[in-house]
Parts: C-alpha cells; structure tokens; sequence
C-alpha cells in the first residue's frame, strides 16, 4: 500500500496530486475516482455530437455554463453550408445556455484555453485529443469522446483512472536550431506511439525549466502522441509570469510532485545530443534527424497548429525567411493559432516578413492540419507540417505523405524545397 | 447478454486489420462535413485502411486487428461508425485510451486478446461474459481479459447514453 488514509503520504507524481486535491482524499495510481472538472469544452468537430447526446439523455443545460466553452476552430471560416449550419448550431446552443462561447477566428481551442483559462491543478476536459496541451500549465487537460464530454457538461464531473506517470528528464541546453519540438518528436521516438498508453507523461529537468511557455506547450500538446492521457509540467515562475501576463494572476498556484514520487519509468535525455528531427509517414514514431532526411523533395509547408502555431514559432520561421523567398517548387501556409498570435505578428511585422517571403497566411485555426479545409496536398505529395499528427491521410488526401517538424525547420524547408536543417542558415 | 438484438455467443465473420490503425483511417478528416450525418459518414468507415470494408460488411462482423487499434483523435465518429457499420465488437492485442473509452461509450465491444492466429475471413465467435474468443474455421480457443467492472456497467446498459439515461448519474 502506498497510501494510507488519515496519514500525511509523500510520494505523489503531478497526476496523483492533481487529482487528490480535487477529491479531496489521498489517491493513487489505479484508482478510478469520480471527479469535478473545471473547465469542458467542445469544438465544431464533436460539438454537435456533444449537443445531441446532451438531448438524447434529456439533459436541457449545463450544470456550470460558465465552465463550459464552445469553441469553433476547425473549419474556419466555413466552407461550405452544411459546416455553416452545424457551426450555427453550436452558437444558438452556447447562447440559449448562457455558456461561454469562443467565435471562429478567435483561435484553436488548445491555444483558446492556455490563453483565457487553463491554470495549475484544474481538470479540463475537451473534445481534442490534444486537450493535453493545457498539461503545460500544471492543470490536468485531457481529450475524450462527444459523449464522455457531454456526461460532463450535463454533470460538472467525470470519471477517471488515476494514471501511472512515465517521467521524461530533458537536462542540458538544447543547441542553436533545435526546439521543444525536436525534443518531443526524439521523446517519442523512444517511447513509441503507444509507450504512454493509459499513463500520464511528466516533464522535468533543467532544459524544461528554462523552457518558455510556448515550447512548454509544444512539449504537453504532443503527449497524446505517445498514448498518453495527460502530459504534466511543473509550476513555476514562468507559469506565474504567463499567468499574469493573461491577466490570470492570482489562479497561479504551485504545484509539483513529490521527491518520492513513484514512476513506472523515467527516461533521462541530454539536451544538447537532441538534433532537428523529423517524423516521417505515416507514425509520429517513424523519427530520423533532419541531416538523415535532407534533400527530400517537399511540395507544400504548413506552419501553423496547436504544436507550433504561437507568435513565437511565426518570429523564429520569419527570421530564417526574412529576405528570402520560397522555393517555387514548394508552397508556404502559414496559420496563427489565435487571433492574438495574428495581431501580434502583424504589430511587430512577422506577418510583412512571411508575407513578402511568399507564404500564403490563412485565418487563425487549425488550418491544414485536419484534412478537411484549404491546402490538402495532392496526389504524390510530401507536405511538412509543424503540426502533431502524420498519419494516413491526416492532411486530407492518403495518397500524400505528411512529415512533421520544428518551424525552424519548416521554414528551411520552405526556402529549398527539400527538407533542410534550420543550422545551415542560423 | 442482448446486443442488437443478437445473444451472445455467436458465429461471424473476422475482418483483419493491421497494426496501428488510426481514427484517420477509421474515419477520415475529408469527411468532416458528414459528421452529422453518420448513415452517410459510416459508409466510409475504415477508408483508408480497407477501402471494401463498408460496402461488404455484414452485421454481427468482428473487427480484428493489431496492437494500438484506434489511436490519435478522439472523434467518437470513429467508434460509432463501426458500431454502425453493424460490426459485433473490435478485437485487438491493444487500443488507444480515448478510442476504448469512446466504444464502450457507444456501445461497441471493445476485446483485448492476441490476434495473431486470427485471419482474415475465419469465422469466429465470443462471449463477453465468459472472456473466451473461438476461432471456429481453425479450432482454438482464446481466453480475454473482461472489460474493466467500471466499464462493463456502462456496455452492459448498451453505452453511456442509456446509463445515464437510467441512473441520472455516474455511480461507477
């Protein structure tokens, strides 16, 4: 027994933590527990299945409309009347529950929730896969089904196994042209695309502390690549700043594991033996480093997404393009993730510099990374994204081949038509 | 047990799939704009995994595949679309968290066993309650573990709709 009630126990993972604040009780791994959420969320890809559970199990509003959030992200702006009418379906609900609503054009869910909602120690429950993103924060994001998410909007609660926690130790300093997200693509490689099934991933070590925000997000939002449930941060002086910086202070809370905490595994790396990596079709496992791959022929570069859409991503491939074009045997779609990461790239000129490079800039939202709106390749085509997700067909057409990587990269990539490494022009 | 009307145990037909088969092959992004309307989604189920899949599938069929069956997204598109394509169950050495999650939720046995001398076509037949998988065309059988107790109550009320529908609460 690692726990014993009515004694003071320390030897929690974040998971664990997380979780037994909520409950209110000592729980541990293992254990299924019925719990509070604080925030649930549907987009325009499972919210109208989302809405009609709610009707088919008679359940007229939500139990905390002020804890649930409408957000429409993926087909933005709609293509078509049908997705019109859906996504319409979605407004007069949120409206007619008073719940909070987030407009197409105001940015991807996962972006949406760090911006405005997601805190250490909340449980927030999406209908995204990618709702771990929000595990950078310390709060407990993770994605289930329409009608999982509906049960809790209907409810205000859930159930939950309390996950096992593989720990991922990155220490060192990541080299010039490698990024958070060449450390989760090499991450993954190791543990395979379902090393983390049923289990919470924790990140730590020195390279993590030192990491921004964004790249933390990067690191979280990918979790769900390896099978994982909930991919873990610490709380920390940059959570607090970013909190404050959203106007969100005083939900900063600190929150990191115990010194006994138990792992099934910890997996230690050295920041500065990470290279630019790559995922090639159609596994997010399928890993080699940029310098094994260059020269690859690539017809289309998308940077853009809940990995690796934010302003800071923009300035890092708006640098390495500044007064270069695209390759005309290629083609450049850049999408901010929010609303906010556009004006900011338009404030402070990113958005001239991809523009004058001859990167096509779309709406902030998912963009080309589902497969179902603007820039699906074609037949034969390679696209490199800076986006989670390779698999068959993912991009919309399953006679391409997807490739993922940094947007450093990416940009490279876009200037020589061929998958280059992002050192050669730093 | 009573599932569509069928009782368990009863012989079908194995559609074999392989390893790693995502809800992009399940059901693919291009077809966003069917999700509301799943009679004209399902008729895409697992496109992009065996494009004959949904045109030749035969209510009661079992879905049999490899290790990390349903992994990435978590559209329950995915789950319900099997589930309405008439498949009996899915069996594979291992699922994805979310696609497990959602199947049991819609109702759609979701069976872990080793699926390696299953093939393509063998006529098989499984009962829940007893945990056994038998390989009729071959002649062996396979023990599987049972679903979670957790969320047995919630298939054995046909998905988490009727649960709730019945207990107005989760009493897991």
């Amino acid at each position: 027994m690692r726990h014993q009630i009515g004694k003071l126990i320390l030897n929690k993972t974040l998971s664990e933590k997380i979780l037994s604040r909520k409950v209110g009780k000592d729980v541990s791994a293992g254990e299924i527990i019925v719990t509070d959420v604080d925030y649930m969320f549907a987009h325009d890809a499972s919210g109208p299945l989302t809405i009609d559970q709610l009707r088919t199990m008679g359940i007229q509003k939500p139990a905390y409309p002020d804890k649930t959030i409408i957000i429409i992200d993926h087909a933005v702006p709609s293509p078509n009347k049908t997705i019109s009418n859906n996504q319409e379906k979605l407004r007069k609900w949120a409206i007619k529950t008073g719940s909070r609503f987030s407009e197409a054009g105001r940015g991807i869910c996962h972006q949406v929730l760090a911006e405005d909602y997601a805190s250490p120690g909340q449980i927030i429950l999406g209908t995204d896969s990618h709702t771990v993103t929000a595990g950078a924060l310390a709060a407990f994001g993770t994605g289930m089904g329409a009608t999982d998410v509906a049960v809790a909007i209907g409810l205000g609660k859930t159930w939950l196994r309390v996950p096992e926690t593989i720990m991922i130790k990155l220490d060192g300093d990541l080299p010039t042209g490698v990024y958070s997200k060449d450390a989760m693509l090499t991450f993954i490689g190791k543990l395979t695309m379902e090393g983390a099934t049923y289990k919470a991933l924790e990140f730590s070590g020195s390279a993590i502390n030192n990491m921004r925000m964004d790249e933390r997000l990067t690191l979280s939002n990918m979790a769900v690549e390896a099978g994982a449930k909930v991919g873990l941060i610490s709380s920390d002086e940059t959570t607090k700043k970013y909190l404050e910086s959203r106007g969100r202070g005083e939900f900063f809370q600190k929150i990191m594991p115990d010194k006994k905490a138990e792992y099934t595994e910890t997996l230690k790396f050295d920041a500065s033996e990470i290279e630019p990596t790559i995922a090639f079709p159609d596994t997010v496992d399928n890993i080699k480093t940029v310098s094994e791959a260059a020269g690859t022929e690539i017809q289309e570069v998308f940077i853009g997404s809940c990995t690796n859409g934010r302003i800071e991503d923009l300035r890092i491939a708006a640098d390495i393009l500044k007064g270069k074009k695209v390759n005309p045997n290629t083609k450049l779609i850049v999408t901010p993730a929010s609303r906010e990461t556009l004006l900011l790239a338009v404030q402070d000129l990113t958005l001239q510099t991809l523009i004058e490079s001859g990167a096509t800039v779309t709406p902030p939202g998912c963009g080309v990374c589902f497969g179902a709106l603007g820039g699906v390749p074609a037949d034969g085509d390679r696209i490199l994204t800076t986006s989670n997700r390779n698999f068959k067909g993912r991009t919309g057409n399953p006679l391409s081949g997807t490739y993922l990587a940094s947007p450093a990269t990416a940009a490279v990539t876009a200037i020589k038509g061929e998958i280059a490494d992002p050192r050669e022009m730093l | 047990m009573n599932m569509e009307g069928k009782t368990w145990p009863f012989i079908s037909t194995a559609w074999k799939f392989g390893d790693s088969i995502s809800t992009d092959h399940i059901s693919p992004g291009r077809y966003f704009h069917l999700r509301t309307n799943l009679p004209e989604l399902t008729k895409h189920t697992l496109e992009d995994a065996r494009e004959e899949y949904a045109s030749n599938v035969k209510s009661g069929d079992f879905v049999v595949a490899g290790r990390n069956f349903g992994m990435g997204s978590s559209r329950e598109h995915a789950a319900i679309m099997i589930k309405m394509s008439g498949a009996g169950a899915v069996v594979a050495k291992s699922f994805a968290r979310i696609f497990y999650r959602n199947a049991i939720n819609v109702g759609l046995p979701a069976i872990i066993c080793n699926t390696d001398k299953i093939a393509d076509k063998d006529q098989l037949s499984i009962d829940l309650e007893l945990g056994k998988l038998k390989n009729e065309t071959k002649g062996f059988e396979l023990t599987f573990s049972p679903i979670p107790k957790e969320m047995m109550k919630i298939l054995s009320e046909g998905g988490l709709v009727p649960y709730i529908k019945k207990y107005g609460d989760l009493k897991l």
